[in-house]
């Protein structure tokens, strides 16, 4: 799960990461009042920042100067609402709830820091570059020696020897070595007490006057611990997620949009994956990858299908299920009701496999005056629905 | 011979008078798995599919000189349950269990250097040595007894898989989810030096997915220590960047761990790659029958 930039701040002075001095604003007049009070009454030249789940959102005017509060009542105005395009967000872009008024900061050396988790060695890592401001993938590709990885002991903490090779390749002495070192502990703690997966400074900015300040703050939440954050799940902002993937994951679906026109059910992620690629090897594009989970019952079938038609897109699906345990006759008959009930227009190409498998194609090939083709072999059903698809 | 459990494996599940652990169990007896009894607190003394239950795993050990446990505990409990499993020096652990905290698994990654255990899982659909014992949630018939080992992060894509195998003829020493995590247990590099090893085993499946590094590390490997035939399948070359594709480990981050990558370095290590999933089992078929005399001299 996924913070805003305003929520991952919060979290930061929780632990002591040092911010700008900046207010999250809903609405226009809300912007206005923060304007005031981080001004007090002074000339100042403040930032509004559009609140999206995604980066890049300086180069398509998410990021904004004001220099009055009318200006900033105006500014948050366009900005609220407004579905905001980064090349993050895919061309739909996401709208923007909330906009963050803070001090903008002129000037300094703009350097990353990250903590996540190494897979392979299961302890987690922080990343650090003198080279911030751009993304990690950038920065891997134009320049991957400038990233130093300090894998740590989670349990022992990253150890003093580490924190100063981060400090160094960031070219920090003296107090702001020491700067450097808290926020880096910092970052460890937050990553552990939150259960993030991600934890991103980009970028940390050396100021003039020597501090360093966290400019922006990224954070991801690790699904599978949200049930012990009751904090960070009221964080939760629906409105950042695809409405069928957040539909999806509330009822123990896996479901991501992707932009072809095949529609896919498929129980099992790896199945589901290979579906999709097998799909795209035969020439088709799938308008979707889908989990329906372990007990592909009736229901869970028919809220799949009809989460897959919500997607004007499609033109044909792919069905394609491995019955283990679930019997394959019964997911015939699943299968037969849910298209009944939901009364699915485009052609359906089913690939079963498994237990009781003739029993289940039976059933399918039985069925009349529905637009059900039961395919034996995934390669010819993969080629099947493409070829409906493209019709 | 196989790898890691056989037809003297005692088993152990724990959560065995949950819905999933009781279904499971039955279907290991069925498959004439020695599941010699279960663990659920406080349900001590009692029985659940015929078999003793006790409170903890240290008394079901000495009771029953069980070196094996399957953990069907909800996410939220399987912490404790794993640990206790590594305390009571359970050999080998077997977790089903889908949604355990990443961190969770970071310190059990901790505990377990130096332990007396090996971890298979989380997340993942167990082991089974066809024919002799079944530790998880495969459906058992598909499995046929023979000299292909499979090794995969995914469940019904091994399956898809193992059918395939069956079906050409190929039977199988060992089949294993490692599981669809980022942290995992044990990896496809420890398992294929088990592999390696194993006499029974004429040839290695290898199923892999976007996300992590795993599949790299295996690839390296390979192409120092394996010797035997290696057929891999990579799944998600049509995953967007940056979303989780179902499992909590198969997601591109950061630009790292997609499949065309993963696919580049295996075939760099000697890897035979096959682009289509439903060419595994003809693919690997066709491959070893170019190869009799290699085949027969290992055996």
């Amino acid at each position: 799960m996924k913070l805003h930039e305003y929520q991952a701040k919060q979290l930061f002075t929780t632990v002591g990461i040092p911010i700008q001095r900046s207010i999250v604003a809903k609405t226009a007049d809300e912007a206005a009042a923060a304007f005031k009070q981080l001004s007090l009454g002074k000339p100042a030249r403040l930032n509004i920042k559009a609140q999206i789940h995604a980066g890049g959102r300086g180069k398509v005017g998410g990021v904004r100067a004001v220099i009055s509060a009318d200006e900033a009542r105006a500014v948050a105005g366009e900005l609220l609402g407004k579905r905001l395009v980064t090349k993050q967000t895919g061309p739909e872009g996401l709208p923007v709830t909330a906009v963050l008024v803070d001090e903008r900061m002129e000037g300094g050396r703009e350097l990353y820091l990250s903590v996540t988790i190494d897979r392979f060695r299961a302890k987690p890592a922080v990343l650090a570059s003198a080279s911030g401001g751009m993304d990690i993938e950038e920065i891997a590709q134009t320049n991957p020696e400038a990233i130093i990885r300090e894998v740590y002991d989670l349990i022992e903490g990253i150890l003093p020897e580490q924190v100063n090779r981060i400090s160094k390749a960031f070219g920090l002495s003296g107090s702001q070595a020491s700067a450097c070192g808290d926020i880096v502990r910092a970052m460890c703690r937050l990553f552990e007490e939150s259960d993030a997966t991600v934890i991103e400074i980009n970028p940390l900015v050396v100021m003039s006057d020597g501090k360093l300040i966290a400019l922006d703050a990224k954070i991801a939440v690790d699904d599978n611990a949200l049930f012990r954050h009751a904090d960070i799940v009221a964080m939760r902002d629906p409105s950042q997620e695809d409405p069928n993937e957040y539909k999806a994951s509330q009822i123990g679906i896996s479901y991501v949009g992707l932009s072809g026109n095949i529609g896919c059910l498929v129980n099992g992620a790896g199945l589901a994956m290979a579906t999709n690629d097998i799909i795209k090897l035969s020439g088709g594009e799938p308008a979707n990858f889908l989990d329906v989970g372990g007990g592909a019952n009736v229901d869970q079938v028919t809220n799949a299908f009809s989460i897959i038609l919500s997607d004007d897109k499609v033109k044909a699906i792919l069905v394609n299920i491995f019955g283990g345990i679930m019997r394959c006759d019964w997911i015939a008959e699943g299968l037969l009701k849910a298209t009944e009930q939901l009364k699915v227009k485009v052609p359906i190409v089913v690939r079963l496999q498994g237990t009781n498998v003739e029993e289940g194609r039976r059933i399918l090939k039985d069925a009349t005056g529905l637009n059900l083709i039961s395919v034996d072999e995934l390669g010819d059903a993969a080629r099947k629905v493409v070829e409906l698809a493209n019709k | 011979m196989s790898i890691l459990v056989n037809a003297q494996t005692r088993v152990l599940v724990q959560g065995i008078t949950g819905q999933a652990g009781a279904f499971h169990t039955e279907k290991m007896l069925e498959y004439k798995t020695q599941v010699v009894g279960g663990v659920t607190p406080g349900k001590g003394g009692t029985k659940a599919q015929g078999v003793p239950v006790f409170n903890t795993v240290k008394e079901a050990k000495d009771a029953t000189g069980a070196n094996a446990t399957v953990i069907f505990v909800p996410a939220k409990f399987a912490y404790a349950a794993i640990n206790e499993a590594i305390d009571a020096v359970i050999p080998l652990v077997v977790v089903i269990t889908e949604g355990i905290p990443a961190l969770d698994m970071v310190r059990v990654k901790r505990r377990l250097s130096g332990s007396g255990t090996r971890l298979i899982g989380p997340n993942c659909p167990g082991l089974i040595t066809p024919g002799q014992c079944k530790i998880g949630i495969m459906p058992g018939y598909i499995h046929k007894p023979g000299g292909v080992a499979v090794i995969s992060r995914s469940g019904t894509l091994t399956y898809d898989a193992v059918y395939q195998l069956t079906e050409v003829g190929l039977g199988q020493s060992t089949c294993i989810g490692i599981g669809g995590d980022p942290v995992i247990g044990t990896g496809f590099v420890d398992v294929l030096g088990l592999f390696e090893q194993d006499p029974q085993t004429e040839a290695i499946v290898m199923i892999g997915e976007i996300g992590g590094t795993e599949e790299e590390e295996a690839a390296a490997f390979i192409k120092a220590k394996v010797r035997k035939p290696v057929i891999a399948f990579v799944a998600g070359r049509m995953a967007p960047k940056e979303k989780r594709m179902g499992h909590a480990g198969a997601i591109i981050a950061g630009g790292k761990g997609t499949a065309a990558e993963k696919y580049r370095i295996l075939q760099e290590a000697g890897v035979i790659t096959v682009d289509s999933p439903a060419d595994i089992g003809k693919t690997l078929k066709a491959h070893l029958s170019k190869k009799p005399s290699a085949l027969s001299q290992r055996r």
